[in-house]
């Protein structure tokens, strides 16, 4: 990333220890990094897992989860059998999700350099915090893009009232578009208020209980992916 | 036995105290398939008592001859297994340290030396401290290589019904010349923080169970919990950075604290059985 | 010496992981060992003079200079239970990290090489307050703090516990902290003339038993 580089430059020989570094120890381009986040309930986890079936074909995936209570997540994708278990790692947030995504992510970088170490040649490393505030953004020293997901049940209003998430992500996901008739949400409302406030900034809508549900996040990976495969190493 | 002045009682005493010195010696040594004992020299409270050899095994019975150890006393046994021998050490009675005529502290050290292939079981009955009683106590075990061990400690802190004296130990095990394991331990008045639900609550007897034993260098022991809700008793059963298992348990009084270190370690010769097939 | 960097060191926000730890906390709030402000203290003051007075020890020698894989060494034959061992490692490996970060240093980079998977957390504390200037007491010190102010902010949030509670209980803790550390400090000076083996060793059965059953647990909040 740009900042990476910028830093680089500055101190030539100091050594970086968080996502910034863009190079393994070995020389070669580490592994593109994503965060999810978003309110619980909102399916990061199906998301993660949508997203793990699409690509698992095209690139090489593992995933780190932080789970508030349980590893639940982590478990949900062993059973569902998306990724090998070698491509699974859970860490702990003391009950803090945003604290270990944002304040202090030295647990998350370790585990994303644990997974770099062992499977080798990995290109995108999902890193999916617990369901938390609508204010939870992750570092920008863990991850270089990161994804918001909400739901249309979550309430409409959601978009509107902005907060970090809703206004800076990389990309907004509106998840679960298939209920808004049900829950008496207005999808088109959504739509206007996170255009209002994230201005140029992408805004996705998925419907994951579809077949193909997760294809605009899956096609905005896929970019991201190219990019950071044609950035400099 | 030698008659020794303790060291100076606190103010406002004079009771001029005496306290006892003795260090009792075994040696067991492997002799035509079995395992004889060259030494065997009890000295003060300590006497050695012969039992029936079981297969290779030498069996020593450490029999009180005085009430001890008390204020002042500096008791110290020595058990060494030469080469190849095999030393199974019980006692008849539990230790009863008690106050006696001074409140300075009491030493009862245990140092243990076991050679290549050679083994020690130390398996005596509890140590109770009884009120007013101050012990200090210094667990010393060299062990060569391939030699193994089973100990067990076990501490009752206080009498039925009477508040505990105060104890201290530092358990130190060297294999090979490096430390294995150091660990000491500090209950009754004056221990700072012993009674806190950190360290045992509102438990009164504490012991372990050390497993040395090289086969653990290929399969070391799983860590394992035991709780026994009933007898408001738990264990843990966990590796050491080394060939070498430690069971630690903590129950109301010392009946209970011997079945969950009985059942702990039942739970531990199973898994190492399996881990040999 | 630059003693502001204690602050910065002792800091509950000092990126080291320390957040997702509890100290033992978790498991004695779980089976009502810990249930107000006043058995956290006494849970507290056991954890001070047993744990705590063994890390700030390695954390003052480690400070002083003295060879860090000798008092890794130290610390994993005084830490019998395998689960305290992995999280003394995995919280000394995060400490690296941010410690390099902050103050980088060639004793850091040696240690982390020597131990890529992580030297025990007070180990690594120690190293780290020697590169940011500070003196042995203050590694004992920070050390000893975070023994403490660990269970006691989890406990704030497991229990629900009236947050000035639980800081007053900190507060009340002072004397006795002043005192391990006083200890601490003057048994690490002895680790040049007689070594590490008369580092104090003190074990505390109630936290190892409960450690290693934590570690088991399917669900918790905190990762010890």
């Amino acid at each position: 990333m740009h900042l990476g580089h910028d830093l680089d430059e500055k101190f030539p020989h100091r050594h970086t220890y968080s996502a910034p570094a863009t190079e393994r120890p070995d020389g070669t381009r580490r592994a593109l990094r994503i965060g999810l986040g978003g309110p619980v309930g909102s399916g990061k986890t199906a998301t993660v897992a949508a997203l793990c079936r699409t690509l698992r074909t095209e690139v090489s995936i593992a995933v780190v989860t932080n789970d508030i209570y349980t590893r639940e997540d982590a478990d949900f994708l062993l059973r569902e059998a998306i990724l090998p278990p070698e491509r699974i790692k859970a860490v702990e947030t003391g009950a803090c999700p945003h604290t270990a995504i944002r304040d202090d992510i030295s647990a998350n970088l370790e585990a994303v350099e644990d997974l770099e170490e062992s499977i080798g040649s990995l290109d995108l490393i999902l890193v999916e915090s617990g369901g938390d505030n609508l204010t939870a953004t992750f570092s920008k020293g863990l991850v270089d893009n990161q994804i918001f997901i909400i739901d249309v049940a979550g309430g409409d209003d959601i978009p509107r009232k902005g907060g970090p998430g809703v206004t800076t992500a990389d990309l907004l996901v509106v998840n679960k578009t298939d209920l808004a008739p049900y829950v008496g949400s207005d999808v088109d409302a959504m739509a206007h208020d996170a255009r209002t406030q994230r201005g140029d900034l992408p805004v996705a809508f998925t419907s994951l209980k579809d077949e193909g549900g997760v294809k605009p996040v899956a096609d905005w990976v896929r970019e991201r992916l190219a990019d950071w495969s044609a950035g400099p190493a | 036995m030698t008659p020794d002045t303790a060291p100076a009682p606190p103010a406002g005493r004079s009771t001029g105290a005496v306290g006892v010195r003795a260090t009792a010696r075994v040696t067991a040594a492997a002799r035509a398939g079995a395992t004889v004992l060259p030494v065997l020299d009890g000295d003060g409270p300590f006497e050695f008592r012969r039992l029936r050899s079981r297969d290779t095994e030498a069996r020593v019975c450490v029999v009180g001859a005085m009430s001890a150890p008390l204020g002042g006393d500096r008791l110290r046994i020595e058990a060494t297994a030469l080469q190849g021998a095999s030393l199974h050490i019980t006692s008849a009675a539990a230790t009863l340290a008690l106050r006696g005529p001074t409140t300075a502290h009491a030493t009862y050290d245990v140092h243990l030396t076991v050679a290549d292939h050679a083994e020690i079981r130390w398996l005596p009955k509890p140590l109770i401290s009884a009120a007013g009683s101050n012990l200090r106590q210094a667990w010393t075990i060299d062990l060569a290589p391939t030699a193994r061990l089973v100990l067990r400690e076990e501490q009752v802190l206080g009498r039925m019904g009477e508040p505990p004296g105060h104890v201290a130990t530092r358990l130190t095990v060297r294999r090979g010349g490096h430390v294995l394991l150091d660990q000491e331990a500090e209950y009754g008045p004056g221990a700072p923080g012993w009674d806190t639900p950190a360290v045992l609550g509102h438990h009164r007897a504490t012991g372990q169970i050390l497993l040395i034993e090289p086969d653990f260098d290929e399969s070391p022991l799983e860590p394992q919990v035991l709780i026994e809700t009933p007898d408001d008793a738990q264990a843990v059963l966990t590796p050491l950075a080394g060939p070498a298992a430690l069971i630690t348990a903590i129950a109301p009084d010392g009946f209970r604290l011997r079945r969950i270190l009985n059942a702990a370690y039942a739970t531990s010769a199973d898994t190492s059985n399996r881990a040999r097939q | 010496m630059n003693r502001a960097a204690l602050l910065v060191l002792a800091d509950g926000r000092f990126p080291a992981g320390g957040h997702a730890h509890s100290g033992g906390a978790e498991p004695a709030v779980a089976v009502g060992r810990i249930r107000d402000a006043e058995s956290l203290e006494d849970f507290c003051r056991g954890r001070l003079h047993t744990a705590g007075l063994v890390a700030a020890a390695l954390a003052a020698a480690a400070a002083a200079g003295h060879d860090p894989l000798a008092l890794d060494t130290a610390a994993d034959t005084r830490t019998p239970v395998a689960a305290l061992r992995d999280t003394a490692r995995k919280l000394g490996r995060q400490m690296m990290r941010a410690a390099r970060a902050t103050w980088p240093s060639a004793e850091l980079d040696a240690l982390a090489a020597a131990r890529p998977r992580g030297a025990h957390q007070p180990v690594v504390l120690g190293v780290a307050a020697r590169s940011a200037g500070l003196e042995p007491l203050d590694a004992a010190y920070a050390a000893l703090y975070e023994t403490v102010s660990g269970p006691a902010t989890a406990t704030v949030r497991l229990l629900s516990l009236d947050p000035f509670d639980a800081t007053a209980v900190l507060a009340r803790l002072v004397p006795e902290l002043d005192r391990v550390a006083a200890t601490a400090t003057a048994t690490a000076r002895r680790v040049a003339e007689e070594g590490v083996d008369v580092l104090p060793a003190a074990s505390a059965p109630l936290l190892d038993i409960s450690a290693q059953q934590h570690a088991t647990r399917p669900a918790r909040l905190f990762a010890s």
